[in-house]
């Protein structure tokens, strides 16, 4: 069970590229941890370090300004390819806490919605502008999740939130125990289902 | 009333309840699992102590982390060892059928859905692996999940969902000789761009897809994802039915005819509707060859790498830089100018036995060029058998090829099979990003035909060009070879 979240307040870093995909957010040998934490470490792992694992100069996130954001405003579809639920579980443990962003990988929209990670769509505009306050200044966000603002010095923006992402982020569930509210429909289609349809292995099949 | 597509036709069958803002509760004919994306899922079972709903519709496979060489010897890597040993003690736990490194039927779980006739037309499939988009060319309706929604349907059999929007890709006119799905597919990409797909479900149509044999629709339907798509499908027809007919898990007697019936009902309706319709004409269509980090990065191969001083947006500019900076390309340098280490073949877009008979359409009676190390890793087990007993693998094998065992291997590189630093990969899987093959590792996604030839020829070639045997003619001569 995860807890109600109304209010993500933080330092935002911009992200000034598009389409990040998820082998860039977290890549794949690092998947073979049987673990959600201190996946952190390896967030971003190719542009943040050097070979002999020394930061790089050039990563963004490394400039001593944004160690400590917990709010990312990056370019369109960002966490576009693979369905690694890892990359949301790596950008929390990093800190971050939303990500700010005008269109999402489909699946990786979702996985950040079961764990709580905030995405916000907003116009490529607004995207943009945000990202040069946050470079020229320090950029301190308010994301009040009941209003659908985000406030900031000298500013406010409203965002659109799905209906289903506003009540899970308001409320916290366990998914799973609510599904099971409807397990009287689940049982009439498995009594309906024809037999047809599930799999037999009717066949020798272990040669 | 507008009559309903495919996708509506399944959706609707599925929907169990919908909430006011849309969202649907859909039930899970099949559950794909493998040992990467799951153990977390299996922890969440146990710390709630839930069991997992209908063992008998799920179905857990080894395949990203896998060892492609000697089966025997233990793992070397601990972590994928670790994996690979959580999945066994969980499906063993939780009463899961499982393909292990042993089973005569192991594969990637895109390629042994379709084989084993666990995917069939007019279900709903989901899987912990973006790429389940492939079982759509069967006509299911199926789903890349995370592990968390992973988690939801093993303990439920039920996803929420908000449905998609609906694209269909129509695709008309007639390929030329030697060009396939995944140039269509790469060309798709490249129109539509890596974005162009989010939010939709596509569906493709038309006479170059009705002409095309299963196993290519599977390639047009894995890759969609790479546009952003949700997933992909196809109307089934006879070649799907005749695919299915007889497999292990596959309807059978009476049960068969009742099947059928079914599966001809959910076919698209000449009058659905959609969102968005795209016709496309292949007519003039050419080997596609990726020269940068995403797969709508693409060219034809008579054409060049592009110039960065080409593209007005600045954005788009500084992408093209860094993707050129990556791939250690000059902008204007002709396709075929470029020259590759690594020569991969294989995936769950492109490790399919067409797959395999394309490639060694190229390879008869040539070897692979002195400087370029070549894998062919087949998709399956049961792919690895069937072309052994066609005799391909003596002609890969002797034209210096390596015949690997299956799995995601190079596509994914979690498993010893990766580039190293700076080398160039003609590749058959799906992304070309920063490091997907391998730190510091170079991929252009390419078809299979045109990365036989690049192993051939060492660099990128126009394939039209060559003068290629049919693949009834490969057959035949493979049939008839008896090595050297
Ligand atoms: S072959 Fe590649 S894309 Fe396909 S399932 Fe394996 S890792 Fe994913």
């Amino acid at each position: 069970m995860l807890e109600p979240i109304k209010v993500i307040e933080g330092k935002a870093a911009p992200l000034r590229l598009e389409n990040v995909d998820t082998d860039q957010i977290i890549p794949a040998e690092f998947l073979k941890i049987l673990g959600k934490k201190g996946l952190g470490r390896y967030c971003f792992y190719r542009w943040r370090y050097n070979e002999d694992g020394s930061l790089r100069e050039d990563f963004i996130l490394n400039n001593p300004k944004y160690r400590d954001a917990s709010i990312l405003i990056a370019g369109k579809n960002f966490g576009i390819g693979s369905s690694r639920e890892n990359a949301v579980w790596a950008l929390q443990d990093l800190g971050i806490k939303c990500v700010i962003a005008p269109s999402f990988g489909d699946i990786f929209y979702v996985n950040s919605l079961k764990n709580m990670l905030l995405c916000i769509k907003l116009s490529e505009e607004q995207v943009k502008m945000l990202q040069e306050l946050a470079e020229r200044e320090n950029l301190i966000l308010r994301i009040d999740l009941e209003k659908n603002i985000i406030e900031y010095r000298g500013g406010v923006i409203s965002f659109d939130l799905d209906r289903v992402v506003k009540e899970r982020f308001l409320q916290g569930l366990d998914e799973i125990q609510l599904t099971l509210k409807h397990i009287e429909k689940i049982k009439k289609y498995e009594e309906g289902m024809p037999s047809f349809l599930l799999p037999k292995a009717r066949r020798f099949i272990h040669d | 009333m507008a009559g309903k597509s495919i996708i509506d036709k399944i959706w609707d069958l599925h929907t169990l309840y919908v909430k006011e803002d849309g969202e649907t509760l859909l039930y899970i004919d099949r559950h794909l699992t493998h040992e990467v994306t799951s153990p977390m899922a299996f922890e969440g079972l146990r710390e709630k102590n839930r069991r997992v709903r209908r063992p008998d519709l799920t179905f857990a496979v080894m395949d990203h982390n896998v060892p492609t060489s000697d089966r025997l010897k233990p793992i070397q890597d601990e972590m994928s060892a670790k994996q690979i040993e959580a999945l066994e003690r969980n499906a063993k736990e939780f009463g899961l059928t499982l393909f292990d490194l042993y089973s005569p039927f192991q594969g990637i779980v895109h390629v042994i859905g379709p084989e084993l006739g666990l995917t069939i037309p007019g279900i709903t499939l989901v899987c912990g692996d973006s790429h389940t988009s492939t079982h759509g060319a069967l006509g299911a309706l199926a789903f890349g999940i995370g592990t968390s929604e992973g988690e939801h349907v093993f303990a439920t059999q039920t996803l929420w969902l908000k449905k998609p929007k609906k694209m269909l890709i129509s695709l008309e006119g007639a390929l030329s000789n030697n060009i396939t799905a995944k140039d269509v597919v790469l060309w798709i990409i490249r129109n539509i761009g890596t974005g162009g797909g989010i939010g939709y479900i596509v569906e493709y149509e038309g006479p170059v897809v009705r002409e095309m044999n299963v196993e290519e629709r599977m390639t047009l339907c894995n890759m969609m994802i790479e546009g952003g798509a949700r997933t992909a499908i196809i109307s089934p027809d006879d070649k799907v039915f005749n695919y299915v007919k007889g497999r292990p898990y596959a309807p059978s007697g009476d049960e068969w005819d009742q099947a059928l019936e079914y599966w001809k009902t959910i076919v698209s309706d000449p009058d659905a509707e959609y969102h968005k319709t795209i016709r496309f004409s292949v007519d003039k269509l050419e080997p596609q060859v990726t020269w940068g980090t995403n797969p709508a990065m693409t060219v034809g191969v008579t054409e060049e790498v592009p110039d960065p001083r080409d593209f007005d947006d600045a954005k788009e500019k500084q992408a093209v830089e860094r993707a050129l900076n990556y791939m250690g390309l000059q902008p204007g340098t002709k396709i075929t100018d470029i020259s590759v280490d690594v020569v991969f073949i294989g995936s769950c877009t492109n490790g399919r036995l067409t797959d395999l008979i394309d490639a060694a359409r190229v390879v008869v009676g040539k070897k692979v060029a002195h400087n370029v190390r070549a894998l062919i890793v087949p998709g399956s087990q049961l792919v690895k058998r069937n072309a052994e007993r066609l005799g391909l693998h003596r002609i890969f094998i002797d034209a210096g090829f390596e015949w690997r065992n299956p799995g995601c291997s190079m596509c994914i590189a979690m498993n010893e099979d990766r580039l190293r630093p700076g080398e160039r990969c003609a590749s058959t899987s799906n992304r070309n990003f920063e490091n997907r093959q391998g730190p510091g590792g170079r991929t252009h996604l390419v078809s299979p035909i045109m990365a036989a030839a690049a192993a051939v020829y060492g660099k990128f070639i126009d394939i039209r060009m060559l003068d290629l045997p049919s693949r009834s003619e490969v057959l035949e001569y493979a049939r008839t070879y008896k090595g050297y």
